[in-house]
């Protein structure tokens, strides 16, 4: 490809799926006789294997690093408890032969040396389909779990993760290509010098080591990012293959895409060397009609009655529980200014009493309860799709075409049930339209997400005379 | 507790699975080339044959062992990280107990204590943690943190111990609910703060840990810790012990397990030896000659050199003794196969060995009981209190 073309996107004419395994959140729904366990190995065998036979590319996990709380507990109506996400895809990879590996990990509680050890591991484990998505969790709360508490400041997180990052890329640069012996009559195990150390002394760590992992079969893992800023974005088009974003509506998501390309093109990169997943959640159905019913079930045992108050209460800062969930939004004001006292719900920092106001407002004009306020707020309207299989499916077809996306990175509602139709209707739709996969590419994420082999780090020291055959 | 096995009785065999084998030299007699090590498919080849053999237990070692640079490339450089190498053969397994090594001392406690938790579901209840602490100055540098020797080694693996401990009992059994009518997915009542601090003489950087685990509580509660003799003064179950040979092997468990006896402590105890057999016409000697030639293999452990049907008497006399044995094979590949021809079957012909229990835990192979929580009989009042008096 010249140098003028990688300037110009080019749509793919394809979109390609990620499945995002929650196990937390209101998003899955216990409530259902159908709802299995969210911490059982065999609902993650059921999910990834489903997902594999739909021919997804990844297979994505978060990451737990402090349980929610709620008024200064933990919260009895949250969906928690989850297992550790590097060590659920070891496993997996055990049990799956193409879907790609993603794991959520911060770079504020984990060591470099450590962690890139281990994601090349994970890497060479699963014959090249591991991914980093790349978090920066930097409070002081998360902190109490951990050797050095909350050390970083807010405003250094993506300072301090982007040199995370680029030492991690280092350790996994080190060893030369082919380092190791193909030959079982070999004079020597590997190459004499095959492998750089590293050296990285920086604010917040120091990093002296000589890696142990020779390169996968795709080279290194495939890095994801989520960050939406323009921090976080900017961060992205340096270091990312690939975004999980918060766009899957098609006219922001377009914008997004115009957006990324062009923080590409400033850092340096190809147009369509930045790929954009966004967080979607699919309710599909024979007709329109009955997904649209669906719609209304998945949604009220997503949001009962009990979270629509507790909802509240994470704003509000006090109890609410004698407000009826079916009447109107409570009339006394928060107790607290800020919400930082509510902890890992997200919404560090907004004005409650202001945001209270508004509230009842908005509700008191379109005549909503509690419930169906917060029904509303949390439906992540823009982020689902509802419909028939080939509405569906025409609508998926047409983000491919203008390139809008190159994939969606799925929450099934349901576990572990919840690709089921997903993989047995919509996928064969999409395939008929010519817009997704029939088979893998190949048997790395890098080759399945058709992204480029990766260039050499450019910061490493120079191998010793004579160490590179 | 009913308590682990009493001498006389049957006893259980672990192999450490690392790498082509024990001996530094031994990729050179691997039936595979160097750069089919590190994959996937090793670890189940192996894992599955030593399961096939019937061991009892396989082990994982860690840590960075050499300077990554291999002696100018001639030894074993990459080493795939151990819990990952067993979370890997959990769903491929179905009766061997999976215990990789995990380091203490440059690694946080809270990532470990899920870590290893995690590893216990994906293996339905066959996991252990094998407690190293760290004293190369290697790995401190790759962290960044000041290097750690002597009594502190041991104290930085206590307290690594203990927040896992606590953490693993932080939700009791009963903490997911999932109660439809009141809408709580969670007892709150049973999920307790830790609340962990490092006690005031901690050497390294002191830390505390607040909990509650971010994975409901491990399918058998409390994994099963192994130790080498004398790095944790309390709260291991398995207790490894070695000798500077054979013969000395089988005094020194007894005088473990005695003071371990007087100290009121009921660990199991298992001896580490390394072995190498005659193989294929090749006598063990000669073999051994053969490999040190090429790079010369120290090890603190006793070393059994010769026959299978020598090893096996051997081993027969030991378990007498010790409630295990951990064999640490020269050469993976070559060992096994002996192992699993001659030795395990005329182990079990004698009837020295436990039996393999399909599905069954690690705590049910040392004849532990599944243990309640420590956190389980308090109310939130009480929870209060100790929160306030346990450190």
């Amino acid at each position: 490809m010249t140098q003028h073309n990688r300037a110009k996107f080019q749509p793919s004419g394809k979109i390609q799926f990620g499945i995002f395994f929650q196990g937390v959140n209101s998003g899955t729904i216990w409530k259902a006789p159908e709802s299995g366990s969210q911490t059982d190995f065999e609902s993650f065998r059921r999910i990834a294997q489903t997902a594999e036979r739909g021919l997804f590319a990844a297979f994505f996990l978060g990451e737990g690093l402090r349980l929610r709380e709620h008024l200064g507990r933990p919260h009895a109506l949250d969906v928690a408890g989850r297992p550790d996400a590097q060590t659920m895809l070891a496993a997996l990879a055990s049990v799956t032969s193409n879907i790609g590996l993603v794991a959520t990990q911060n770079t504020t509680y984990n060591d470099p040396a450590d962690l890139a050890h281990r994601l090349a591991s994970l890497d060479l484990l699963s014959g090249g389909r591991a991914a980093w998505n790349v978090v920066t969790t930097d409070n002081a709360w998360t902190g109490a779990n951990f050797r050095r508490g909350g050390y970083l400041d807010h405003a250094d997180r993506y300072v301090h993760a982007e040199a995370f990052v680029e030492t991690a890329k280092r350790i996994w640069d080190s060893w030369e290509d082919g380092a190791v012996s193909s030959s079982v009559s070999a004079d020597a195990w590997a190459v004499p010098g095959h492998a750089r150390r590293v050296h990285h002394s920086g604010q917040h760590y120091s990093v002296d080591v000589t890696p142990r992992l020779p390169r996968s079969a795709q080279y290194r893992p495939v890095l994801f990012q989520a960050g939406d800023s323009p921090q976080g974005r900017d961060f992205a088009a340096r270091q990312a293959d690939v975004i999980f974003s918060a766009h899957p509506k098609f006219d922001d998501a377009v914008e997004f895409r115009a957006d990324i390309i062009s923080r590409s093109l400033a850092a340096g990169r190809g147009a369509n060397d930045v790929q954009i997943m966004p967080a979607s959640e699919f309710i599909l159905a024979g007709s329109d009609e009955e997904a649209r019913e669906k719609k209304e079930w998945v949604r009220s045992l997503q949001i009962g009655p009990q979270q629509a108050v507790a909802y509240l209460e994470q704003f509000w800062g006090r109890e609410l529980s004698a407000y009826d969930p079916d009447g109107p939004l409570p009339e006394i004001d928060p107790v607290v200014e800020e919400t930082s006292e509510t902890r890992g719900s997200g919404f560090h920092g907004a004005k409650a009493r202001q945001l209270a106001e508004q509230w009842r407002a908005e509700a008191k004009e379109k005549g909503l309860s509690i419930r169906q306020f917060v029904s509303s707020r949390t439906s992540r309207v823009d982020a689902t799709f509802t419909g028939s299989y080939t509405a569906v499916a025409d609508t998926l077809a047409e983000y491919a075409r203008v390139g809008a996306v190159d994939g969606f990175n799925i929450s099934p509602w349901l576990i572990p049930s919840g690709l089921d139709d997903i993989v047995n209707h919509l996928v064969p739709e999409l395939q008929e339209r010519g817009v997704y996969p029939t088979e893998y590419a190949g048997s790395t994420l890098r080759e399945n997400l058709g992204l480029a082999t990766p260039v050499r780090s450019e910061a490493l020291e120079p191998v010793p005379a004579g160490g590179v055959r | 507790m009913s308590g682990i096995s009493r001498p006389g009785q049957p006893g259980f065999l672990a192999l450490e699975l690392d790498g082509d084998g024990a001996h530094p030299a031994a990729w050179r007699k691997a039936r595979h080339a160097p750069d089919e090590l590190l994959n996937g498919s090793r670890i189940r080849n192996t894992v599955l044959a030593a399961e096939s053999a019937g061991f009892h237990v396989a082990t994982f070692a860690d840590g960075s062992g050499t300077d990554g640079s291999g002696a100018g490339g001639r030894d074993v450089a990459g080493r795939l990280n151990a819990l990952q190498r067993a979370a890997f053969a959990g769903p491929v397994t179905s009766s061997i107990v999976l215990v990789p090594e995990v380091d203490t001392v440059y690694t946080e406690p809270f990532h470990i204590s899920t870590q290893l938790a995690s590893l216990d579901y994906v293996s339905g209840g066959r996991a252990g943690w094998l407690v190293a602490a760290s004293g190369s100055a290697e790995e401190a540098a790759a962290v960044g943190r000041s290097f750690v020797e002597g009594a502190a080694l041991a104290q930085e693996a206590a307290a690594s111990v203990e927040v896992s401990r606590r953490l693993w009992d932080s939700w009791e059994d009963d903490a997911v609910i999932r109660d439809v009518p009141t809408g709580r997915y969670l007892d709150v009542d049973k999920l307790h703060y830790v609340d962990f601090e490092t006690p005031a003489d901690f050497a390294g950087a002191g830390y505390s840990v607040k909990g509650p685990s971010i994975i409901p509580r491990p399918l058998q509660g409390q994994l099963p810790v192994v130790a080498q003799a004398d790095l944790l003064p309390s709260d291991v179950d398995v207790v490894l012990v070695s000798a500077p040979t054979p013969s000395l092997l089988a005094a020194e468990v007894a005088e473990v397990r005695a003071r371990l006896t007087a100290d009121g402590a009921g660990a199991a105890v298992v001896a580490e030896l390394d072995v190498v057999l005659d193989s294929r016409g090749q006598s063990a000697s000669a073999r051994l000659a053969e490999l040190d030639a090429f790079t010369p293999w120290s090890s603190s452990r006793a070393r059994f050199v010769g026959t299978a049907a020598e090893l096996a008497d051997f081993l027969a006399k030991l378990l007498a003794v010790a409630d295990g044995i951990r064999l640490h094979p020269a050469v993976l590949d070559v060992e096994l196969e002996e192992l699993a021809q001659l030795v395990l079957p005329e182990l079990r012909r004698r009837g020295v060995l436990k039996p393999v229990a399909q599905g069954g835990t690690f705590r049910e192979l040392l004849g532990l009981e599944r243990p309640v929580s420590r956190y389980a009989s308090l109310g939130s009042e009480a929870r209060a209190a100790v929160v306030g008096t346990e450190n």
